[in-house]
């Protein structure tokens, strides 16, 4: 136990070093981000879903959407409100939903993530015509 | 000692119990939240063309030069975002216009008719009924579709291995060496654009035939080309079938190309 002094010093510093990241940032957390409806989007009210349900799940339902459209040929989603969409990224989401750098992205930023959907789908179908 | 291994045995039991009700109550709970009553349903558009197999019929007798190829070329690229790539060995092809000797190697006779011999050809993937590419994707990305036997992409899962470019005995394949973005004159917004790194070739048009619309090649070509069910017998493809002289390209190795040509 003659290093027990060493020890603790060690486990100390340790202890800073690891939670100086915690520290450091406490109280500064990003605001969550505030997306913009284009006006379209604003008409429209709602999504083929509950915005809830589109805010947690939207990577999910594009994956099943892009199986069925692409595997099966499926193309028609008839939301739980019994409206009819055409199952479509390009058409029908970015339509709606053309401002890609306030309304996807502000979000994907936010949370660190990269989806690489745009380098094929069309941003923004309006855009730059 | 007696009293506490009942007591153990009871909380034992007490605990499996509370394990197996947890699934229950967040069923209950998941399903009690009246989040969205009727499920959503998936289904295919009703004016949506149908077949077992498509087929096409290419009439070369009414091609003459080069001039009647690129409308429907030109109808295809424009539908598709094809690039146009400078360097040919960056080409993207969907459907292109081939020399009869490249179109059918081998079926050249000497002293053949030279009217046939220089007649554009029409080409493009032939969605063959057993395809060797799809037997070469490792990911499944190319794939034949059961309902209509269109040999289709799913650009997502394609992984530019380019194993199913070595496969195709047509050619009818390409690779993106570079991002065709750039090199689209004029990009339909409707249609995705593909990204470096993939193969990519013709799909019969399957999101216009979803839609309940011909190809736009067959749309362009002014009857020259003739699109149908290759296994309906009263289909338009299967009586000029049956009623004119059709080859097939490379049809000795067996792929069963569904694309015929009167020549």
């Amino acid at each position: 136990m003659k290093d027990k002094k060493f020890i603790i010093s060690g486990v100390i510093v340790f202890l800073i070093l690891a939670t100086f990241p915690f520290w450091y940032n406490r109280g500064k957390a990003a605001p969550a981000p505030e997306v913009e409806l284009t006006a379209k989007a604003k008409a429209a009210k709602v999504c083929v879903r509950s915005t809830d349900y589109m805010k947690a799940e939207h990577m999910q339902l594009l994956d099943v959407w892009r199986d069925s459209v692409v595997r099966r040929g499926d193309r028609i989603y008839v939301s739980p409100s019994g409206q009819e969409y055409n199952m479509s990224l390009s058409n029908t989401c970015l339509d709606c939903h053309s401002n890609k750098a306030e309304f996807c992205d502000r979000c994907h930023n936010y949370a660190s993530v990269r989806p690489y959907c745009w380098d094929c789908h069309i941003d923004n179908p309006k855009e730059n015509s | 000692m007696d009293s506490s291994r009942r007591r153990v045995l009871q909380l034992l039991g007490l605990s499996s119990l509370a394990l197996t009700a947890r699934p229950v109550l967040n069923a209950v709970a998941a399903g009690g939240g009246g989040d969205e009553n009727p499920a959503p349903v998936i289904k295919p558009n009703d004016k949506a063309l149908t077949a077992k197999q498509w087929a096409m019929v290419i009439d070369t007798r009414q091609f003459e030069s080069v001039d009647d190829v690129e409308p429907l070329v030109e109808a295809c690229d424009s539908i598709h975002n094809v690039p146009h790539f400078q360097n040919k060995r960056h080409e993207i092809k969907w459907i292109w216009e081939a020399h009869y000797h490249n179109a059918f190697p081998g079926k050249a006779a000497r002293f053949m008719s030279e009217e046939v011999e220089h007649r554009p050809f029409v080409v493009l993937c032939n969605h063959c009924e057993n395809p060797p590419c799809v037997r070469a994707c490792p990911t499944k990305a190319t794939f034949k579709r059961e309902s209509d036997g269109i040999v289709l992409m799913d650009f997502h899962r394609c992984i530019g291995c380019r194993f199913c470019m070595a496969a195709c005995p047509f050619g009818a394949r390409s690779f993106n060496y570079r991002d065709p973005r750039p090199f689209i004159k004029e990009v339909n917004k409707k249609f995705p654009t593909r990204m470096k790194g993939v193969v990519e070739k013709c799909n019969f048009c399957a999101e216009r035939l979803a839609e309940g619309r011909l190809p736009a090649c067959v749309e362009a070509s002014e009857g020259k080309l003739i699109f149908g069910d290759l296994y309906d017998p009263k289909s338009e493809v299967r009586e000029l079938i049956r009623t004119n002289y059709t080859i097939r390209r490379k049809q000795v190795l067996g792929t069963e190309p569904a694309v015929y040509y009167i020549v």
